[in-house]
């Protein structure tokens, strides 16, 4: 018996999913099955919220029904609140999924004598649960009856035994209480609900606030313990954990254009990775933004989605600003690849942006994001927020594959703004003024790359009417020419080559010349040679005749003599000399 | 002692309307909370609103659905239906002083704590 009930308690305790977005992956799964949840803040932290999104999930997503019994507001109260929220109570009530009961406690209205319990209240619960089976319960705020009920002694009994009966019951509930004094709950409900304590908070720093949860006890469970920033918005609460997604979205090997040639150039000759992060800071009035909307207008060109995160500029002010260069985003938005989110970065904290920055990503589902100027958020949170939550951002980006450029503002002679963020990034490419010759033009290179080749020159970029365009610079031995100097030094070398070319055309036609002359001189020479030759030749044939003519002569002579050798005369005859044998 | 007639218990003398006095205790099963109560209401009422009251007992443990309406959290309760305004007490009501100033039988000395 004793093994049995061993394994049996290895098991790992069974959760619930809250269908809270984020909340389920702190807890590693949601919320204990079949045991209470406390769920504690100050006043206006989201606890009712919470708990009611946690009902109408589980109605709604997970075919759980829910009972919400109510202490401080009434039914009508709640399905308006709620309402804001997306959630139709109205609907789920006349389901069946859900049952709200409104437990009315006026203090004024009660009067005690003697003994009693609150099977009242359990009867009312027992049969709210039963008559829809309801496998989620929420107690929203149950301290009320602290306020109404003087004996406070047959209250903490009762509590305690509630608490219990629910466990029985075996449904998973949420308790709601107000925090104070110090401690988590003002009337230390903690002490009845321990098996899992949930704390929300709401802080206002810089007259922005920011919402907070904290799973402060998990019982039986591991859990994330840090405090995560959470979100109330019109599509209900959401809790963005940190370091909840791990580090394991998928890499694409596919490139898409940077929407500059040349800048595609200079990485490998194929742009940027999809799904990675690129920041491109600079200095004010560097181009930042023209190649982020360069960016944009090359992926509209190649039908892919994009939204245009604007915390400088509205919409009409940037579609104005990009025609001047060349780039007309207008018909993206009007075909519906693009869409632009412009808000002051100070209309809402940090995390509100990234939720807006999270639905719209979710919603529009583009491949390419712009966050421009990703810097202006600092104004909202201090830097180590900005980097919390840019962080989450690109992992979530990233998750979804999509490619994010960060324009960033450096400001002169500083980096700090890159330092809290470069890190996160796959490629930064740096825009920076270059000041020469009583002007100022603007040079980009590529700081990183990762996981590309890429090019280490500096580039000049030049915004025109006609696009962006990147030039090679002047790199001379000792300088970096820019602009009209750079033009300058090129009028410059271009009229050495010319010169030297003229030079070089020069003699050769002086060359040529001398050829000519040369060989005319030749001709000459060989003319002279040749009369001679003729003239000797001339003169060897006539002294053959006279040879010819002296041996004929001696043959006479010697017939005449009657000399008694024959002399012999030449086979050929003709113009051989005719030898004698002695 | 028992509840047998639990649903209605009138008084044997009918007395006009206006002046009747509609009590509904609420009560979770035949517990002796319930029985208590039920025996000091019955005490009470006779003593000093004789003839002019009517009492309905209702249990919740059979009649679940009834809580809601009076907004019963807690047994046992007695509410006040008539005269109005309602007026909602807890427990046994042993304490009879008490349940007089609940009932607004008798003039309430300073806010009750």
């Amino acid at each position: 018996m004793k093994t049995r009930h061993k394994t049996k308690r290895l098991l790992p305790l069974a959760k619930i999913p809250s269908g809270i977005s984020g909340l389920d992956e702190i807890t590693g799964g949601g919320l204990p099955k079949g045991r209470p949840t406390l769920v504690c803040g100050a006043a206006g932290c989201g606890k009712t919220l919470m708990a009611m999104e946690f009902l109408v999930r589980g109605a709604v997503d997970h075919n759980e029904p829910g009972v919400f019994m109510a202490f401080e507001e009434n039914e009508e109260e709640l399905t308006k609140n709620v309402a804001s929220l997306g959630f139709d109570l109205r609907t789920l009530t006349a389901q069946k999924k859900i049952i709200l009961d409104y437990v009315h406690v006026e203090r004024s209205e009660i009067e005690e004598t003697g003994e009693y319990d609150l099977e009242g209240l359990f009867i009312r619960l027992n049969h709210a649960i039963d008559s829809v089976g309801a496998k989620r319960v929420v107690l929203d705020t149950i301290e009320v009856l602290f306020a109404a009920l003087p004996n406070e002694g047959i209250l903490r009994s009762e509590l305690r035994r509630l608490f219990r009966w629910l466990k029985e019951k075996g449904v998973s509930a949420i308790i709601t209480a107000e925090g104070g004094d110090g401690k988590l709950t003002r009337h230390g409900l903690e002490e009845y609900v321990a098996d899992c304590v949930i704390l929300l908070d709401h802080r206002v720093n810089e007259q922005l606030s920011t919402r907070r949860l904290r799973v402060v006890k998990y019982r039986g469970s591991v859990h994330g313990t840090n405090e995560y920033p959470f979100l109330i918005s019109k599509d209900g609460f959401s809790v963005l954990p940190v370091t909840s997604m791990g580090l394991d979205h998928p890499a694409s090997a596919e490139r898409i254009s940077s929407g500059v040639e040349r800048l595609d150039t200079m990485l490998g000759g194929k742009g940027y990775f999809r799904g990675s992060s690129i920041l491109v800071s600079g200095t004010a009035g560097t181009g930042k933004s023209s190649l982020a909307a360069a960016f944009v207008d090359a992926a509209c060109r190649r039908g892919e989605r994009g939204v245009y995160f604007a915390f400088e500029e509205s919409q009409n002010q940037i579609l104005r600003n990009m025609n001047s260069i060349g780039l007309n985003l207008e018909p993206w938005v009007k075909k519906g690849l693009l869409q632009f989110h412009a808000s002051r970065p100070s209309l809402c904290g940090l995390e509100m942006h990234l939720l807006t920055i999270y639905e719209a990503v979710k919603r529009f589902k583009p491949q390419v994001v712009v966050m421009d100027l990703v810097t202006n958020l600092i104004s909202v949170g201090t830097e180590v927020e900005v980097r919390s939550m840019l962080t989450r951002l690109i992992d979530f980006f990233k998750t979804e594959q999509v490619t994010a450029v960060f324009p960033s503002l450096t400001l002169a002679d500083s980096s700090q703004s890159e330092v809290a963020i470069c890190s996160l990034m796959d490629v930064w490419v740096l825009l920076r003024n270059i000041e020469s010759g009583g002007e100022r033009n603007r040079g980009l290179y590529i700081l990183k790359a990762r996981g590309m080749e890429h090019s280490n020159q500096i580039r000049e970029l030049i915004l025109s009417r006609r696009g962006i365009g990147l030039v090679d610079v002047y790199a001379g031995p000792a300088t970096v020419l820019t602009g009209s100097a750079r033009i300058e030094q090129e009028g410059r070398e271009k009229a050495e080559v010319d010169r030297r070319k003229a030079q070089m055309d020069r003699r050769q036609r002086e060359i040529e010349r001398e050829r000519g002359v040369t060989e005319a001189k030749v001709a000459v020479l060989r003319a002279g040679l040749e009369a001679r030759l003729e003239e000797l030749n001339q003169e060897i044939s006539e002294e053959t005749l006279v040879d010819q003519v002296n041996a004929r002569s001696r043959f006479t002579i010697a017939a005449n003599r009657h000399a008694d050798a024959q002399p012999k005369i030449a086979a050929n005859g003709g113009n051989r000399i005719v030898e004698v044998i002695e | 002692m028992s509840l047998a007639p639990r649903i209605l218990k009138r008084s044997s003398r009918a007395c006009p309307a206006t002046e009747t006095w509609l009590l509904k205790l609420y009560v979770a099963g035949q517990t002796s909370k319930s029985l208590a109560a039920f025996a000091n209401l019955k005490r009470i009422c006779e003593q000093h609103i004789m003839g002019k009251y009517r009492i309905e007992v209702i249990d919740l443990v059979k009649n679940p659905a009834l809580a809601k309406g009076d907004r019963i959290f807690a047994t046992p309760t007695l509410v006040r239906k008539l005269p109005v305004p309602i007026r909602k007490i807890l427990g046994d009501l042993s304490n009879t002083e008490r349940v007089l100033v609940g009932l607004d039988l008798c003039p309430r000395q300073g806010p009750t704590a």
